[in-house]
């Protein structure tokens, strides 16, 4: 396992810069989520579309290479999606961070390159974060 | 003073001939975190589980006896070593247990109190009323705030802290405001485990003295690097642990003085610290038993005075010039990095080896994973110290400490593993 494995050129291309970054003063659910262990950091909205099931994704972040690439990646996947269609992704992305599938473009899109992740345990919970923190959001907004 | 003998002190360390990451050197800079343990723990250790094991203070037969009076013996070469008398030091799973020993003290004295509960002789100055006050420090580990923090939320009293300067020292401009006659104790580190600042205890020492206020100090960043004196500093309680200075994991220290720990309510209860049992009641052991509920981890005892005994053959003096040394060098060859920022005192005057950096463009994640790819193991995050990255306004930080098997080549490995994350990402200025 060598570094560039994990830090592919697409997601530094990510990390440097990010899409999708930004902020509603009203969402219909706004979650934080932190990596107490090293202080990565994510707050994210999500604001359902009228007459859909979807929802619009609004973050702000800070945080590692991989947190902040994992996140940008997340915004191109998940953006304007409804629950049951990003659960199959999120779900895909865990499996994956766990090696227990292999990478699928058509479901991850640019998130294929975060399998060299996987290869170091510590650093799995940073691209998982806005992940989790965007199920947690979508549900909560279901709910409410 | 002759230097230390590097090479022969890394050979008496197995861990540190393996190999990691694709057979690279090992390069270990997070003995802030916990220290390596050179064979002669790992052979007392493994020498008490081999001939004496047995529950120490319990049976009457020949194992028990020489596990108890290993035990003892651990106790004893312990206590010499900060200059204390052995009943006056109580074995604790680790630094975090001991401190939090002693405020649930302060808790249990002060419930006991309220509901008209005997308490032993002189527990009133654990006892809390409205309106009295905790001292902290900006610059605490975890280990020795939320105690005090989880403290104060039980009872009426209010948690206060002394700030930090911007260049990473304690201020103390206002300390007689802090430090006043509602303070019942202050809590603070001896040696900032992310800053590296070693504070004036004898300024501190001497303004609680005036207004009767406790003292404890988190020894756990002092203890394995310098030598410490419990009498020379003055202050009432030590916590520090093993595992930081060659010792097993799994045991930490609490010194007292004996007539504080006399007057100390237990916090742990159960069995080997009682007196006598009745099913109505039952009384207490005198310290340290008191404090040492439960079969004891006499193992690590052992291997933690064998570790005193290696450190002391070296000469606690020696460590700290080594260090010194280093920390110099390190500071000078960090500083010299474009892009380079040290977070806490860029001198040596009064700082110890925990040097933790920012490198701008780079998460400190980042800067660990190549660091890590080159063989170089360093912590990155807050260090269980967030309120310090906080003052500072950084989410995080590069975290290298030394110890006495690091070199000057270390320090260059680092230099050069911090060189090769800028360019990795393209950050070099
Ligand atoms: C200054 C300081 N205090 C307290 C602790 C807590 O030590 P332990 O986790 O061994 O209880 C540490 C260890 O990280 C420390 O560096």
């Amino acid at each position: 396992m060598n570094l560039e494995n994990m830090y592919q050129e697409i997601i530094l291309d990510h990390y440097k810069h990010p899409h999708g970054k930004g902020q509603v003063e009203k969402a219909d659910a706004e979650v934080t989520h932190v990596n107490p262990t090293c202080g990565d950091e994510i707050t994210l909205q999500v604001v359902k579309i009228p007459g859909t099931e979807n929802f619009n994704i609004f973050y702000q972040n800070q945080g590692c290479s991989i947190s902040q690439a994992s996140a940008s990646i997340l915004f191109d996947q998940l953006n304007g999606k409804s629950l049951a269609e990003g659960e199959i992704a999120v779900d895909h992305m865990v499996a994956m961070m766990q090696r227990t599938q292999e990478p699928d473009e058509d479901i991850l899109g640019d998130g294929i390159a975060l399998v060299g992740v996987s290869a170091y345990p510590a650093r799995v919970k940073c691209a998982l974060l806005s992940w989790m923190a965007w199920k947690d959001a979508v549900i909560q907004a279901q709910g409410s | 003073m002759s230097k230390l003998d590097v090479a022969a002190i890394q050979a008496d360390f197995p861990i540190l001939s393996r190999k990691v990451r694709d057979g690279k050197k090992l390069v270990y800079l997070d003995s802030g975190a916990t220290s390596q343990k050179p064979k002669q723990v790992l052979d007392a250790e493994r020498d008490f589980y081999e001939q004496r094991n047995s529950a120490v203070h319990r049976g009457a037969h020949q194992l028990a006896e020489e596990a108890t009076d290993a035990y003892e013996l651990a106790r004893k070469k312990i206590a010499k070593f900060v200059g204390a008398q052995p009943n006056e030091i109580v074995f604790t799973k680790n630094a975090t247990e001991a401190i939090n020993l002693v405020a649930y003290a302060f808790l249990n004295a002060t419930l006991k109190a309220q509901f008209g509960k005997p308490l032993p002789d002189g527990a009133q100055k654990f006892i809390l009323k409205p309106g009295d006050e905790i001292l902290v420090t900006e610059m605490e580990h975890h280990a020795n705030l939320i105690p005090w923090q989880e403290l104060a939320d039980k009872t009426e009293v209010k948690l206060r802290w002394i700030g930090l300067t911007d260049d990473g020292r304690l201020d103390l401009s206002n300390l007689a405001q802090l430090l006043n006659s509602k303070t019942k104790i202050i809590s603070l580190t001896h040696q900032s485990n992310l800053l590296g600042t070693i504070n004036d205890i004898d300024t501190i020492v001497k303004a609680a003295k005036a207004v009767d206020a406790l003292v404890l100090l988190d020894a756990c960043q002092s203890v394995p690097h310098m030598p410490v004196d419990v009498r020379k500093l003055g202050v009432d309680f030590l916590t520090w642990s093993g595992h930081k200075m060659l010792g097993p994991l799994g045991i930490g220290c609490l010194w007292g003085r004996s007539e504080l720990l006399a007057s100390m309510p237990p916090f742990i209860t159960g069995g080997s610290m009682i007196e006598t049992v009745t099913m109505e009641g039952s009384t207490f052991a005198a310290p340290p038993a008191r404090f040492e509920a439960g079969v004891p981890m006499a193992a690590q005892a052992v291997g933690l005075a064998a570790a005193v005994d290696y450190l002391s053959a070296i000469g606690m003096e020696k460590v700290a010039a080594h260090e010194h040394a280093l920390t110099e060098l390190a500071i000078e060859e960090l500083l010299q990095i474009p892009g380079v920022r040290i977070i806490g005192p860029t001198n040596t005057d009064n700082r110890g080896s925990a040097i933790s950096f920012v490198v701008d463009g780079l998460h400190p994640h980042d800067v660990g994973q190549v660091l890590d790819n080159n063989g170089i193991a360093v912590r990155v995050g807050h260090h269980c110290a967030w309120p310090v990255c906080r003052r500072y306004e950084v989410p995080a930080t590069t975290r290298a400490t030394f110890y006495i098997y690091n070199d000057d080549s270390d320090v260059f490995a680092l230099r050069d593993g911090i060189i090769a994350a800028q360019k990795f990402f393209g950050v070099s200025k």
